[in-house]
């Protein structure tokens, strides 16, 4: 935990800084007539992290913080088995929007996360993996005028079955 | 007398059956509505404008009124069951309404959301009909210096009785302050922030995008790393019993959150830029400075639950008061309700209260008669959003990571921003880790574009003299207060070192 608050402090210090550069393609002063240009609200307040950054510096050097003075990992193998397991599993629903639609990938999703992380009995998991993206179809399609991604054009079959039921 | 006769007729009016009966249909479509993450009153107003052309224009705007009321009181439901404020509106709602869930007192939560949102509709709807049109000129006079020291003053609550790091709150205040900057200057109209010049940004970052992320993805990840994922249900339970037991709870511990809220909520929502979103919040962080014990706040307070909620649902009112004398909405559903009007044939403005009484006080009956129903319905619905959370966890976690990412979709009909969501998801999981507070991002992220612009338009009115908050008196109260409120961790350090040195001293 103490190498992991410093270097957080050092990342959001570099993203600080980052953004403090971004703000300057704006106006950072005060223009007289206008007011004060465009990249002096995010500039200075963008500075005013990168001075916290180092006060939180300062805190972990003095051991002050809890996280500063903790010998725990920040993940250990377990938490790593975790975060690669349901956020990778994210990352790849997210990823299949584009290919097999929203409702395609929330299906998948629904049902490693069920059947392979819950250990669900299938019929259970296949249920709700199925239910559940018919259920928003409807509800966001149907009754809420919101379309979401359809991703390739091979899934056009399956949803014009679904919109003339709606229509 | 006049105005009670005039209000009798509305209540007439809106006790009529097809009133009646439009009343319920719009406060339970409101109501699953506003719980969706990602949809909030302004959806359900806007998607349902076209369906009131079929009946007249009175009925219509009954019907849209329901649906804002339940949709405010359905904000509150997915911030309390599932941890992701159904609509911004709602975002103060998760600080109290989370922890109590989790502590197995979700059925708490959800009565004292419930009864303080009926409260503090019921007591705007008083102020409403007592005070309407010079109370609309009072909130005119709140010009650019006002507002941004009223914004500073929710910002300062955090630092001064958050009780957490101070340079971390401060820190995640103006982070979430810089994302709110994304996109375009609102002033020049140049891009601004555009990071790594990916084109996404150009639209700013959405706060739902980083709520979501936060409360959401950063919440859940969280949840499954801390407790390996051995949740199997949460300790709620539902009986008559428990709800009577709830509501005296309720009013022991609520009331002080739910009059500052009524109240507070009530002036903010008629500032016409501000709304139901910064009266819930100020609201809290008042409640939380003038409550009995501040640290309790965030851990599961109900004065936590009931100072936000009485405030959206006071603020909504309040948001319609400058809408109907002035024709100036107060915030987006109150912009869409105008539109509505202006298709019905009907001017809001000063003359509408001369011209249409019958529909302005059709319409303020509507509010007292939706207002009841909306409570009763939301109070019949708590065992099912009660059982919603005695799910496996196992199946409850694949379902608000699912409806997380649709509602971060629906926000803005992005693929860019679902990622971004994910991003900040899985930042806000190590800044936790770090002990980073982040609700005061998700904060300022909502008060970022009325800051802002408040604090341009001031330094300009003024030629650059900062003295302008400290001129004006509403504004230089409200900047004492703020400036105060962030020495006071100063203050305390200071107190406690001289309390420790003496200490000391005696000891010697």
């Amino acid at each position: 935990m103490r190498l992991g608050e410093i270097v957080t402090a050092g990342v959001l210090a570099l993203l600080s800084i980052y953004m403090m550069w971004k703000s300057t393609e704006l106006d950072i002063g005060y223009i007289r007539g206008s007011g004060p240009g465009g990249g002096a609200w995010p500039f200075w307040l963008s500075a005013i992290m990168l001075l916290c950054c180092i006060m939180i510096a300062i805190n972990w050097a003095r051991r002050t913080s809890p996280p500063s003075q903790s010998t725990e990992p920040v993940l250990d193998a377990e938490g790593r088995k975790m975060l690669i397991q349901v956020g990778g599993g994210l990352l790849v629903f997210i990823g299949l929007v584009g290919f097999i639609s929203m409702y395609g990938a929330m299906m998948l999703f629904l049902f490693y996360y069920l059947w392979f992380l819950g250990r669900h009995k299938l019929w259970l998991s296949l249920l709700i993996a199925i239910g559940v993206p018919i259920l928003f179809f409807f509800f966001f399609e149907g009754l809420m005028r919101i379309t979401l991604p359809k991703g390739m054009s091979f899934t056009d079959p399956f949803f014009n079955v679904l919109y003339e039921i709606i229509y | 007398m006049e105005i009670l006769q005039l209000l009798g007729h509305g209540l007439v009016l809106a006790l009529q059956p097809i009133n009646i009966a439009l009343i319920i249909a719009g406060v339970t479509v409101g109501l699953f509505i506003g719980a969706m993450p990602g949809l909030g009153s302004v959806n359900g107003v806007a998607i349902l404008l076209p369906i009131t052309f079929l009946v007249p224009p009175d009925s219509a705007i009954i019907f849209l009124a329901a649906i804002y009321y339940g949709a405010m009181y359905g904000g509150a439901i997915s911030s309390i069951t599932l941890g992701i404020p159904g609509a911004s509106t709602a975002v103060a709602t998760t600080f109290d309404g989370r922890p109590l869930a989790l502590k197995g007192r979700a059925s708490l939560a959800l009565v004292s959301a419930a009864i303080a949102s009926f409260v503090g509709g019921t007591v705007s709807i008083i102020l409403f009909t007592a005070f309407a049109p010079p109370l609309a000129h009072v909130a005119l006079n709140f010009g650019p210096p006002e507002i941004f020291a009223l914004m500073l003053l929710a910002f300062a609550t955090f630092v001064g009785l958050g009780g957490d790091d101070i340079p971390k709150t401060i820190l995640s205040i103006c982070l979430g302050l810089v994302f709110a900057a994304v996109g375009f200057d609102q002033i020049s109209g140049a891009p601004r922030l555009v990071f790594f010049d990916i084109s996404g940004f150009l639209h700013g970052i959405n706060f739902l995008v980083l709520a979501i992320g936060v409360y959401g993805i950063g919440e859940m990840l969280w949840t499954i790393d801390t407790t390996r994922g051995k949740i199997t249900t949460t300790e709620a339970k539902i009986s008559v019993a428990g709800v009577v037991a709830d509501t005296k709870e309720y009013a022991r511990e609520g009331w002080r959150g739910t009059t500052i809220g009524s109240f507070l909520g009530f002036f903010v929502g008629m500032l016409p830029a501000a709304g139901a979103t910064p009266g819930s919040l100020m609201s809290y962080g008042v409640a939380k400075m003038l409550g009995k014990d501040p640290s309790s706040y965030g851990k599961g307070n109900p004065d936590g639950v009931a100072a936000p909620e009485s405030a959206n649902n006071s603020a909504s009112t309040g948001a319609m008061l400058p809408m109907l004398t002035l024709g100036i909405p107060g915030s987006p559903t109150t912009a869409i309700l105008l539109g509505g009007m202006v298709i019905w044939g009907l001017t809001p403005g000063p003359r509408l209260f001369a011209d249409q009484p019958e529909f302005v006080w059709g319409l303020i009956g509507s509010f007292y008669v939706s207002n009841f129903f909306a409570l009763i319905i939301n109070l019949s619905f708590i065992p099912l959003f009660i059982w919603m959370l005695r799910m496996p966890f196992t199946i409850l976690a694949p379902l608000i990571f699912v409806l997380s990412i649709v509602g971060g979709y629906a926000a803005t009909n992005d693929m860019h921003d679902v990622w971004l969501m994910l991003i900040f998801g899985l930042g806000a999981f190590f800044l936790r880790k770090f002990d980073y507070p982040l609700a005061p991002a998700v904060l300022a992220i909502v008060l970022g574009p009325i800051a802002e612009p408040t604090l341009r338009q001031s330094l300009l009115l003024s030629s650059g003299d900062p003295m302008i908050f400290f001129s004006r008196p509403i504004a230089a109260v409200t900047m004492v207060c703020a400036i105060i409120l962030i020495l006071l961790p100063l203050f305390k350090m200071i107190y406690d070192r001289s309390r420790g040195k003496s200490a000391k001293t005696g000891n010697v």
